[in-house]
C-alpha cells in the first residue's frame, strides 16, 4: 500500500472504510482470519495507490475509483450456462457460494465461508507486498467463494467452470485451487454479472509435480462495474500452466497475474486479448518470478481498442539468481482502431541469473490497408472487412489454445463482443 | 462491357501522373491482353479497375456496362462483377481461407439477391474447384495465402476467380512465378472460364501466357496510354522485336 498517508480520503475510500465497519459483524472468520482482515482495512485506510505508486502508475487507483456501491444482499442472480457444455459449474452468486455442487469424482470442493471460519485458509489471506490494494481490499472484505481440489493424478474430461456472478452491490470472492501431482483440468473463471458493482476476486492456484492445467479467465462485466481481479500461481516441477485471459468488459479492471515457477522444469504460458471499448480502463499486470532453473515461459498479449478506451499492459518477468536456464518471451500487440483510445505497455525484465534467454516486443499498428482492400476486391463490404481483420488479430492467440472445444467456446465470446461493438 | 475513356490517373500519395489518358474498350466474351514494358501503368491500371485508394483519377471515366464504377468503392466493383488477381496476393494470417471464401461468396449471392450457401454446397463447389486447380485442401485449412509460395497464391487467386464467378476478370501478370505446369494448370482454370457473357482483362509482359490463354486483341500500354492495339499476331511481333518498334512508330 501507498506509504505516504493521503491528506484527505476520497469518497470511495471513505465509502469502504464505512462498510467495513457495517460488514464486520457479518464477515466468516476466525481469530487469524479476523486479524488479516484487520490488517488489510489498516493498509486502505493509508489510502488507494496512486500514480507515484510505480505498480499503479498507469492506473491511479486512488482517482479512478470514484463510487464504491453499497453491499445488496437481496440482489438476485443465477448461473450461467458454462461456455463449455457439460462443465462441472461452481456458482458464486452475488458473492455466495452454493451448499449443493456438482459432484465430480477426484474432485473435493468446499465453501470458502467454511475454510475462512474454521481459519485453514488464514496464511493464504496475506496481501502480496505493501502495493498490494487487490489483495488487501479482498482480504478485508471476502466472504465466501470455492476451495477446489484436485487428487492426485485425475484426469477430468470436463472443464470445472467457476462462476462469479455479481448483481449490483459488492461482491469479494476467493476461488483457491489445488491440483495434484500429474492431475489434469481445464479450469474456466467467469466473471461477469448486471450491475454496477465493485467486485474484487482472487483466484489461487497450486500446481503439483507434472499437473497440467489450462485456466481461463473469461471477463464481461457490464460496461458499469469494477472488477479488481487476482490470479496467483505456483508452478511445481514440470507442471505446465497455460493461463489465458479475456478482458471484454467492464468499467475500470485490473486484472493482476502473479505466478511463480517453483520446480524445475515448470513451464508457463500467459494467452490474452484484451477488447476494450467504450470509455473504460483496462489493466493488465503481470509479475512471473522464475525462481528455480530450467524453466520456461511465453507471454503473447493482444489488444484491441476503440472509442475512448483505455489500455494497460505491464510485464515483469524477475529472473533469481538461482535461476539459470530460464527461457522467456513476451510479446505486446496492439491494435488501435480508434483516435481517442489509448494502450500503455510496460515490459520488464529483471535479470540475476547470467545464462538465460529472455526477449520482449511491443507493437501498435492499425489496420492494414493492403489487407482491407484485398479483402474487400473480393466484395466483402468494409466493415465486415475490418471485422474480420480485427478479429484475426486477436482469434490467432486463441486458436493457439489446440483444443477445438475450448477455441470454438472463446471464439463465441469474441464473436459476441464483435456484435456488441463492431 | 468495359469501357475506358481517356483515363487520366495519379498516385495519391505524391502527384504522380501513371495513366495519362488511356483509352480502351473490351467487349463481353472478350480476352484482352495488356503488354507493356516495366513501368508503362499495367498494374496500376488493375488496381484502378479494382477501385485502390492509392490512387485518384483526375480526368476520364471507367463505364462497366455502361455505368461509371468511379464512386465505387472496391466491395461494391466486387459484387457489381469486377474480379481483380492479383500480382501479389496478400498474406492474412489469422483469416481462415475457408471461412474468407464463405463469406466472399455469400456476399456475391447477396447482391444476386440469393440465399446464402448451405455449408455442404459451399464445401462441395470448393472441393471441386480446387481439384481442377491441382490444389491440396490442405492448404485451404490454413490461414488465407499465409506460408503460400509464389505459384499456390497465384493457383488460389484463380481458384477465387472460379468460385465468385465474376464477369469482369482482370488477371495482374498471372504468369509470373509460375512453372510451366503451374502455368499449364493456371490458364486450364482461366479457359474453363471464358464465356460469351465474361471478358478478361490478361497484364502480362509476355507472350508465353498468351500461347495458353490465347487472345482475342492486344494493346500496348506505354507511359500510361494504350499506343497500339491489334489481334493475336501483335503478341508474336512485339516478342520478335520488343517494344522500341512500336514505341518508336507511336512517337
Amino acid at each position: 500500500m501507498n506509504m505516504h498517508t493521503q491528506p484527505q480520503r476520497t469518497p470511495a475510500e471513505t465509502a469502504l472504510i464505512d462498510a467495513f465497519g457495517e460488514r464486520l459483524s457479518l464477515l466468516p472468520g476466525d481469530g487469524a482470519v479476523m486479524l488479516k482482515r484487520d490488517d488489510a482495512i489498516e493498509a486502505i485506510k493509508h489510502g488507494l495507490p496512486t500514480r507515484r505508486v510505480e505498480s499503479w502508475h498507469y492506473t491511479d487507483l486512488r482517482r479512478l475509483l470514484n463510487a464504491v456501491p453499497d453491499f445488496d444482499p437481496a440482489a438476485a442472480v443465477k448461473a450461467i450456462a458454462p461456455i463449455v457444455e457439460g462443465s462441472a459449474v461452481l456458482a458464486v452468486l452475488n458473492g455466495v457460494s452454493s451448499t449443493k455442487v456438482p459432484a465430480v469424482e477426484g474432485v473435493t470442493v468446499q465453501r470458502l465461508s467454511e475454510k475462512l471460519i474454521d481459519g485453514s485458509i488464514a496464511p493464504g489471506l496475506d496481501p502480496y507486498g505493501s502495493d498490494d490494494a487487490i489483495g488487501a481490499l479482498n482480504t478485508a472484505f471476502v466472504a465466501d467463494g470455492y476451495f477446489v481440489d484436485i487428487a492426485d493424478g485425475v484426469e477430468l474430461d470436463k472443464p470445472i467452470e467457476l462462476q462469479n456472478l455479481q448483481a449490483g452491490g459488492q461482491t469479494h470472492v476467493r476461488l483457491p485451487l489445488r491440483v495434484g501431482a500429474g492431475a489434469k483440468a481445464v479450469i474456466v473463471e467467469r466473471q461477469t454479472g448486471d450491475g454496477a458493482a465493485l467486485v474484487s476476486s482472487v483466484s489461487q492456484l497450486v500446481l503439483g509435480e507434472g499437473a497440467e492445467v489450462t485456466w481461463l479467465i473469461v471477463q464481461e462485466q457490464p460496461e458499469t462495474a469494477t472488477h479488481l481481479a487476482q490470479f496467483k500461481a505456483h508452478i511445481g516441477k514440470n507442471a505446465k500452466l497455460t493461463l489465458f485471459v479475456m478482458n471484454a468488459g467492464g468499467k475500470l479492471v485490473r486484472q493482476e497475474i502473479m505466478v511463480k515457477t517453483t520446480g524445475e522444469g515448470a513451464d508457463f504460458k500467459l494467452r490474452g486479448i484484451n477488447l476494450l471499448a467504450g470509455d473504460t480502463h483496462s489493466d493488465v499486470t503481470m509479475v512471473l518470478d522464475h525462481t528455480v532453473p530450467h524453466t520456461t515461459s511465453t507471454e503473447v498479449i493482444r489488444n484491441v481498442v476503440t472509442g475512448k478506451a483505455r489500455g494497460v499492459f505491464q510485464g515483469r518477468i524477475n529472473v533469481h539468481q538461482y535461476a539459470q536456464k530460464t527461457n522467456a518471451k513476451m510479446a505486446c500487440n496492439t491494435l488501435l482502431l480508434s483516435d481517442d483510445g489509448e494502450f500503455s505497455t510496460k515490459p520488464e525484465l529483471e535479470i540475476f541469473a547470467d545464462d538465460v534467454v529472455c526477449g520482449h516486443g511491443a507493437t501498435v499498428t492499425e489496420i492494414d490497408h493492403d489487407h482491407l482492400f484485398y479483402l474487400m476486391a473480393r466484395g466483402i463490404d468494409e466493415k465486415s472487412a475490418r471485422g474480420l481483420l480485427v478479429k484475426a488479430f486477436v482469434a490467432e492467440v486463441i486458436e493457439e489454445l489446440d483444443d477445438e472445444t475450448i477455441v470454438e467456446a472463446l471464439e463465441a465470446r469474441l464473436d459476441d463482443w464483435f456484435v456488441a461493438h463492431g | 462491357m468495359l469501357e475506358i475513356r481517356n483515363l487520366h490517373a495519379r498516385i495519391v500519395d505524391d502527384g504522380t501522373e501513371i495513366i495519362r489518358g488511356l483509352n480502351l474498350t473490351v467487349k463481353a466474351g472478350e480476352v484482352a491482353a495488356i503488354m507493356g514494358p516495366n513501368g508503362s501503368g499495367k498494374s496500376t491500371l488493375s488496381y484502378i479497375l479494382a477501385g485502390r485508394e492509392d490512387y485518384e483519377v483526375t480526368e476520364g471515366d471507367i463505364l462497366y456496362n455502361g455505368r461509371s464504377i468511379l464512386g465505387m468503392d472496391p466491395a461494391e466493383r466486387a459484387t457489381s462483377g469486377i474480379f481483380l488477381a492479383f500480382q501479389y496476393p496478400m498474406e492474412i494470417p489469422g483469416v481462415a481461407t475457408m471461412e474468407f471464401l464463405k463469406v466472399a461468396m455469400n456476399e456475391q449471392r447477396k447482391a444476386r439477391g440469393e440465399e446464402p450457401l448451405k455449408i455442404p454446397e459451399f464445401l462441395k463447389r470448393v472441393k471441386e474447384a480446387a481439384a481442377s486447380l491441382s490444389m491440396d485442401m490442405a492448404m485451404l485449412k490454413r490461414p488465407l495465402n499465409v506460408g503460400f509460395s509464389g505459384g499456390e497464391k497465384k493457383r488460389a487467386e484463380i481458384l477465387q476467380m472460379k468460385l465468385l464467378e465474376p464477369k469482369l476478370c482482370v488477371l495482374d501478370e498471372t504468369d509470373s512465378g509460375l512453372d510451366i505446369d503451374a502455368l499449364k494448370i493456371v490458364s486450364d482454370g482461366v479457359n474453363a472460364l471464358r464465356t460469351p457473357d465474361r471478358a478478361f482483362l490478361v497484364i502480362t509482359h509476355y507472350q508465353r501466357l498468351l500461347e495458353h490463354i490465347v487472345p482475342d486483341s492486344v494493346h500496348v500500354l506505354y507511359k500510361g496510354q494504350v499506343i497500339k492495339s491489334g489481334d493475336k499476331s501483335l503478341a508474336l511481333d512485339l516478342e520478335a522485336n520488343g517494344y522500341a518498334g512500336v514505341i518508336g512508330e507511336a512517337a
